[in-house]
């Protein structure tokens, strides 16, 4: 597959992997290696003075040899993001950061407003931000004006499972932003939609509960990354044009009892 | 003094931050804290005073999506 550069890192897998809400942390390691992902997502959580939770997923992670990239997951303002944020590169050792800031229960709809507030003030501190948000192209616009490199549209609600709710949405978004890398973040379920998003032209997909709540989370990290292949490769022979009526594809022309000749 | 570490309301001895980390028992693992919803990095924290009151976060990697 053509690489993938995002914040001048260059990735051979276009697939990007969350790490919760597995049945073990050994099952998550497998389903890692099985995605061929490069990029897992983490996150920070408050720890009792005698805890070793942390301490023990952080090693998992780091065995694996992939990029972490912390997320500001739960945060319901800037303020708490940005000091999320803030926390995050100091644990991980990275610039990186996935933010959201949460605007609606429901849903988890991201708060825009705050979004762009979050990402103008990290990027003034240096971090690489990964907003997660919604399809909306004038938001989009804010993002990228406020300093983003890369944008995360949700594809549906966290979870859901949905896959593509807007596909117009979303096709507008890569029309008119053919250079930024786009990532789908957030509703897919079946590696189908993964398939679809990259047939849409967006850069590279990340999953967590589709691949960690599947009956079989190894298998299906595996069919992620053969749909997300299949979806680029997809993209990039170009798609034909599809038409409303039927055009035969074996050839008319001396066919056998033609009576028109 | 009385402030909320993680949400919790505790009675402590500790005037600083980092005199905190050590009474919780943290002892030198990597955490990230964070006093009222305002950062404080790991080299500031013998000198980031606690007052009565404070919410103080201490955190440490998990999983995430």
């Amino acid at each position: 597959m053509d690489p993938l550069t995002l914040y001048d890192e260059r990735l051979g897998s276009r697939l990007l992997l969350g790490s919760a809400r597995y049945p073990s942390p050994a099952i998550l390691g497998e389903a890692v290696r099985a995605s061929g992902c490069e990029i897992v997502t983490v996150s920070l959580r408050r720890e009792a003075g005698g805890g070793r939770a942390g301490e023990s997923f952080w090693a998992l992670i780091r065995d694996l040899g992939v990029k972490a990239l912390p997320n500001t997951a739960g945060c319901r303002t800037a303020k708490e993001a940005v000091a999320t944020a803030q926390m995050a590169r100091e644990v991980f050792a990275t610039d990186w950061i996935k933010l959201e800031v949460i605007g609606e229960e429901d849903t988890l709809q991201p708060d825009v407003f705050g979004l762009v507030e979050a990402a103008r003030a990290l990027v003034s501190e240096g971090f690489c931000v990964f907003p997660y948000t919604t399809d909306d192209l004038v938001v989009a616009e804010r993002l990228l004006d406020a300093g983003c490199r890369v944008l995360m549209p949700w594809a549906a609600p966290i979870g859901s499972g949905r896959g593509v709710n807007n596909a117009f949405a979303l096709r507008a978004l890569r029309a008119h932003f053919p250079d930024t890398p786009l990532v789908v973040d957030a509703g897919l379920g079946a590696p189908s939609h993964a398939t679809a998003v990259m047939e849409l032209g967006y850069d590279a997909v990340l999953l967590n509960t589709a691949v960690a709540r599947a009956g079989d989370p190894v298998g299906m990290a595996r069919a992620f990354r053969l749909a997300v292949e299949a979806g680029r490769a997809g993209w990039r022979a170009q798609p034909m044009t599809p038409r409303d009526m039927a055009e035969p594809s074996t050839p008319t022309i001396d066919r056998p009892f033609d009576q028109s000749a | 003094m009385r402030i909320r570490v993680n949400g919790r309301s505790l009675e402590v001895q500790a005037t600083t931050l980092a005199r905190l980390l050590e009474e919780l028992g943290y002892g030198d693992r990597k955490v990230g804290t964070a006093i009222n919803q305002e950062f404080v990095r790991d080299r500031d924290r013998d000198a980031t005073p606690l007052k009565d009151g404070d919410a103080v976060e201490i955190v440490t990697p998990r999983q995430g999506g």
